[in-house]
């Protein structure tokens, strides 16, 4: 189709050109300026000038004393992708399969509260998970909370704050994969005598594994460098890596550390996508 | 039973679509509370004095006069780049065709705090750590969003038949006349879904932000800081805003392509 009508020639590269200029300058550069600031020595500082001696051992320094808030990040991340995908897949489903001509209200209606500010709906979390509020109450009085038990200031609270605010990032790849399948597919599975489950774990699951792939990944990579949830939703027990970096950066000063803290955290996510997408077989997504 | 059984993964659907909407309820009804005492995260009583007068609070109308400012400019910017390049990939043919794609999905694949973090590196090792403000926090919207704006456009034009565009050059229209007259109001939707996309982006945007804003102050860093204070309740009559203009802008542009589909 649109192969057919690709034209060669030095008006692409025109057209190209502002875009890639500007996350060349704006996204590669700094990425470079980062990996560099993270080498600097650390005993300067903003005022007084860095110096580049390449320090690698910021890099051993930040492991050892930050292991606590990139476990907590990678932690709080990895469980917030997977109720993500347990609520987002039933949703996707929902509506790929059951919701009929409702199928675009729906789809509108997925991400409609996320229109409003990221910050105001967090802070609400907060209000609907208080100490007093109607969840934390029934908890208690269904003796799954303690008398004295909390949901605020907990890591609950900041993973249910998390899975929140990404589901949307699971819901539509998710709904876009399953929109695709053959319906005919199902049905076969079902004239070959699978129950409803066999059909769905041999068949469905499957073929929709594409979307759980861009799912999770759009879902675990935001979720792990997100600090607001642990700040307004957690105490300082749950502190995570971006509470970190933003307080070496804006309070300390601090900046080989921080940028040491944050070359870390941009390197082990893309190890895990790495690893994750090449045993998933979906490189072709990338 | 039966019924129940039938429908069961459409109520469970349901339900979580239900549960997306809860912090939603609690930010319309906050928007109408009065709090009486100092706990802002308690219902008091009734009010309409958040909605008489949203401004009320210091410094909530003139962050969010800057939020608004940054986030137009800034889908503007990102927009036009972000349609233009994804017609280069689309139609045109070059070397590094890959190179450009895997440029465009990095930053997506970036953590904030990351994007937030090397700009900031960048702007001081180049001397600029003085200079943080309005433009440095619109350098880092464009460049969050046009990813954004490439993909959503880029899939919009791949998932075009060229037989329109066929059609008119056989009728005799110029390679102009076909682009104004066909090509563009087909890809037209891709690039405002894509201008809304980015709008929100920009606008919702803290973590970046914060990073590289020096003394300017965006409507997300004004709630962040009342946070440790106590949020005055017509934050929440602007979230109420922002919900219902954006609904009422989505639900528009949805019955626009229905009639379309109908005529």
């Amino acid at each position: 189709m649109s192969e057919g009508v690709r034209r060669r020639g030095r008006i692409g590269y025109l057209l190209l050109l502002p875009a890639a200029a500007w996350l060349l300058l704006f996204f590669v550069v700094p990425f470079y300026s980062l990996v560099a600031t993270s080498l600097f020595d650390p005993s300067g500082s903003d005022f007084r000038g860095y110096e580049m001696d390449y320090a690698f051992g910021n890099y051993a320094d930040v492991v050892r004393d930050y292991a606590g808030p990139f476990g907590r990040s990678l932690l709080y991340g990895a469980l917030a992708t997977l109720f993500c995908l347990v609520l987002g897949y039933v949703l996707a489903y929902a509506i790929a399969f059951k919701s009929g001509r409702w199928k675009n209200l729906l789809l509108v209606l997925v991400i409609a509260p996320f229109f409003t500010s990221f910050l105001v709906r967090t802070l609400s979390w907060k209000l609907i998970l208080a100490d007093d509020g109607v969840v934390v109450n029934t908890l208690q009085a269904l003796q799954v909370l303690g008398d004295d038990g909390r949901l605020l200031a907990t890591p609950v609270a900041v993973v249910a704050g998390l899975t929140y605010n990404f589901l949307p990032f699971m819901v539509l790849p998710l709904y876009a994969s399953l929109d695709k399948i053959d319906h005919r597919l199902i049905e076969a599975s079902g004239d070959l005598y699978a129950n409803p489950f066999v059909g769905f774990f041999k068949v469905t699951w499957p073929l929709s594994l594409p979307g759980v792939v861009s799912g999770t990944l759009l879902t675990f990579i935001p979720a792990v460098g997100d600090y607001i949830n642990a700040q307004f939703l957690g105490s300082t027990n749950e502190r995570v890596i971006g509470n970190v970096i933003q307080s070496q950066f804006t309070d300390a000063n601090n900046y080989p550390v921080a940028s040491a803290l944050s070359v870390l955290l941009m390197v082990l996510i893309l190890a895990m996508v790495l690893v994750y997408v090449r045993r998933a077989g979906t490189e072709e997504l990338l | 039973m039966r019924w129940v059984k039938e429908r069961l993964v459409l109520i469970l659907g349901l339900l979580v679509l239900v549960y997306t909407f809860v912090p939603i309820f609690v930010v319309v009804a906050m928007s109408f509370n009065n709090p009486g005492g100092r706990n802002v995260y308690k219902f008091g009583s009734f009010t309409m004095d958040n909605w008489k007068d949203p401004c009320a609070p210091d410094d909530l109308c003139s962050t969010l006069a800057t939020s608004i400012q940054i986030s137009l400019l800034a889908t503007l910017v990102a927009t036009v780049l972000g349609t233009l390049a994804a017609f280069a990939l689309v139609r045109h043919d070059f070397a590094g065709r890959s190179a450009s794609n895997l440029l465009i999905f990095l930053p997506m694949a970036a953590p904030e705090i990351v994007l937030g973090s090397s700009l900031l590196a960048l702007f001081v090792a180049s001397g600029f750590a003085g200079q943080l403000g309005f433009w440095t926090i619109l350098i880092a919207h464009v460049m969050f969003c046009l990813s954004f704006v490439v993909v959503t456009v880029r899939a919009r034009l791949a998932g075009m038949d060229d037989d329109l565009e066929q059609a008119a050059m056989d009728l005799y229209a110029t390679p102009m006349q076909t682009f104004w007259r066909v090509t563009f109001p087909l890809v037209l939707p891709g690039i405002l879904g894509a201008a809304l996309l980015s709008f929100s982006l920009s606008f919702d945007d803290f973590i970046v932000t914060n990073l590289n804003s020096g003394n300017t102050t965006t409507f997300p860093m004004y709630v962040y800081g009342q946070e440790r204070v106590g949020v005055p309740m017509q934050v929440n009559v602007v979230g109420t805003l922002m919900f219902v203009v954006s609904i009422a802008i989505v639900l528009g542009m949805e019955l626009r392509n229905r009639r379309r589909v109908a005529a």
